[in-house]
């Protein structure tokens, strides 16, 4: 388990290493130069010099890499070309609402697709399980934009009964509570998203799992059906799905970028959006950076959890 | 693996020629033809496909209309007339636009499954033949760009170029390979302990036959899987795209654009310039998705027969 773990966070490393020469090399497509970006195009050669000079940018591109590298390590991610502020403190203020929308989308996606993907497998091969299999693929299918706007049309419009977008000037986290009604659709939506996968990987993972002998004996030594399926199936079934929720959060944050655009809902996903209109190129690359590496831990973190749950994959790998 | 049950194992089978294991590899691959003839919601989302591809490309030869010109004197035509589904803002008829849109979503979609497929099977099969540090190296670079959302690295570089349709589909080609890449190197990986690959090393066969021979349709069933939910993703990121303010500049059309163009109506009561192309997009990626679940359904089945 020890060794597992070591190798787990050695790649984790590489991968990190990896998307900063993945954001570095991002930061040398911008067509133009850097220079002429924060100082506009009327600089004059000299001082695009010693801007140029002042940052390191007329050094080797190794040399700029390792730079790059120092600046990311100290958390100087650089100044944004249109708030002129550093991107490491609009990322610092966004970032634990992200948390928050995301956090409590996922746990609602989890309360819903677990019980749901239990109950198809319970009745796999029947009607319900279709319907509800086809229910939840027809809104997967859906673009989450669409249903974004359509839910805004019936409830916000039509209705009146939920607010269809955030009002600006949110500064903390605790200010996202103070207008709980605006939550509510973002959060919806964000869920829908990920509530097919949960349910379809749980749905298999219990069939597999109700062809095992534990569940034989359960049934053979006269255990109630609902003991079986709460104490018995859900336990071991649920073990791939942390699996899953390290490797479902890229989608979700791109699914955030479009939520987020959608309901001016202040976090990581809106300022990129923004920055992306007004080719803000630091702050793009810096919030990439954040996901990238939130994902590799996400992912690492899920490993771990699952080497620690299940007795298996700790004495397997040693 | 103990030698003595490999040789039990090479010994139940050790008389069969090579010849005798081709003649049963095409009768496989035929009953999983039979199987897919037979699955309901594969044949089902073939057709919708099929006809989805006629609607798109024929149907704008039967049913010509002005895609070109703006005509303001037609605007926000409700549904009827001469326009079945009636006008858009700029008195576009919304059925033809929907059948140019749609060429677009579906060229992008079929272009990109195949060249991401292409580049992933090839580029994870010879990662898992070669192994060793080669493989450890090409899967973090894998791992690199599984990392970052392919969305978010598409709207990076939308900020940064005018893309046209050529160019969203090269670059969402170069974002998505690397999910295909992954499943087919641990299909590799698992087969390179497999007897056949291990009877025709000892043969003699050089790599690349193994690799072509033995490997590649062996793992068919996962990058087929894979290859029609690319389509579903590849159609919904450019719809995105367009949504976000970020796709390709008019008079491109797509379905993500009508949609985006139409989402201003859907408050000014013009619904009729959203839905259908809402609608056209999620039976589009419904039926791919459909095929692909159904093919994954008949692959595993397959493999526990």
């Amino acid at each position: 388990m020890t060794w597992y773990i070591v190798r787990r966070i050695g790649q984790s490393v590489a991968v990190i290493v990896g998307v900063m020469i993945l954001t570095f090399i991002l930061v040398h497509l911008e067509p133009g130069s850097t220079a002429r970006a924060v100082l506009g195009q009327k600089a004059t050669p000299a001082k695009v010099a010693i801007f140029d000079n002042t940052y390191g940018l007329n050094r080797p591109l190794p040399v700029q890499f390792w730079l790059y590298c120092v600046h990311v390590v100290h958390g100087d991610f650089g100044i944004s070309y249109v708030a002129g502020q550093p991107v490491s403190t609009l990322i610092a203020q966004r970032l634990p609402r992200d948390a928050v929308l995301i956090g409590i989308s996922t746990v609602l996606a989890l309360i819903i697709g677990v019980p749901m993907g239990l109950y198809q497998a319970i009745h796999r091969g029947t009607l319900r399980d279709d319907i509800v299999a086809g229910t939840w693929f027809t809104l997967y299918s859906a673009p989450d934009f669409m249903e974004a706007l359509l839910l805004i049309a019936v409830f916000s419009v039509h209705f009146h009964v939920l607010q269809p977008s955030f009002t600006g000037g949110i500064t903390s986290v605790g200010g996202l509570f103070a207008d709980p009604n605006a939550m509510i659709l973002p959060v919806i939506v964000l869920a829908i998203n990920s509530v097919a996968g949960f349910s379809q990987y749980m749905r298999s993972s219990a069939i597999e799992e109700l062809t095992q002998d534990y569940i034989r004996t359960a049934r053979a030594k006269g255990l109630r059906e609902r003991l079986i399926l709460t104490r018995h199936l859900l336990r071991n079934a649920l073990l791939p799905i942390i699996t899953i929720l390290g490797l479902s959060l890229p989608n979700i944050v791109a699914g955030a970028v479009i939520a987020e655009a959608i309901f001016n809902f202040p976090g990581m996903g809106l300022l990129f959006w923004q920055s992306a209109l007004s080719h803000d190129f630091p702050v793009m690359l810096g919030a990439t950076l954040i996901i990238g590496v939130a994902t590799v831990l996400g992912n690492l973190a899920a490993d771990i959890a699952y080497g620690v749950i299940d007795p298996r994959i700790r004495h397997a790998a040693g | 693996m103990q030698p003595a049950e490999h040789a039990a194992i090479a010994g139940s089978v050790g008389p069969a020629p090579e010849g005798g294991e081709v003649s049963s590899r095409t009768g496989g691959r035929s009953l999983a033809l039979d199987d897919f003839l037979h699955n309901k919601r594969a044949m089902g989302g073939c057709m919708v496909v099929l006809l989805l591809i006629l609607f798109c490309f024929v149907g704008p030869l039967i049913y010509g209309t002005n895609q070109t010109t703006v005509n303001l004197n037609l605007a926000n035509l409700p549904p009827g007339g001469g326009h079945p589904l009636g006008t858009d803002e700029y008195g576009i008829d919304i059925l033809g636009r929907l059948m140019v849109g749609g060429q677009s979503s579906l060229e992008l979609g079929f272009a990109v499954a195949i060249i991401s497929t292409v580049i992933g099977a090839l580029y994870g099969a010879i990662s898992g033949m070669i192994g060793g540090l080669v493989d450890a190296f090409l899967m973090r670079i894998v791992d690199t760009l599984l990392a970052v959302p392919t969305f978010i690295l598409l709207l990076i570089v939308a900020s940064m170029f005018t893309l046209n349709l050529l160019s969203i589909i090269l670059l969402l080609s170069l974002l998505s390979w690397p999910y295909v890449s992954r499943l087919v190197r641990g299909q590799v990986l698992s087969l390179r302990t497999r007897e056949f690959v291990q009877a025709s090393t000892t043969m003699g066969s050089t790599r690349m036959r193994i690799l072509f021979r033995h490997m590649m349709p062996n793992t068919f069933n996962i990058f087929i899987v894979t290859t029609t939910f690319a389509v579903a993703d590849a159609i919904y990121s450019l719809s995105a795209l367009s949504f976000l303010g970020l796709g390709p500049p008019p008079p491109f059309a797509d379905w993500g654009t009508m949609l985006t163009n139409g989402v201003n109506d859907l408050f000014d009561s013009y619904p009729w310039e959203v839905y259908p192309a809402l609608i056209a997009l999620v039976v589009t990626v419904l039926a791919f998705r459909q095929i692909g679940d159904a093919l994954n359904d008949i692959a595993s089945a397959r493999s526990t027969r």
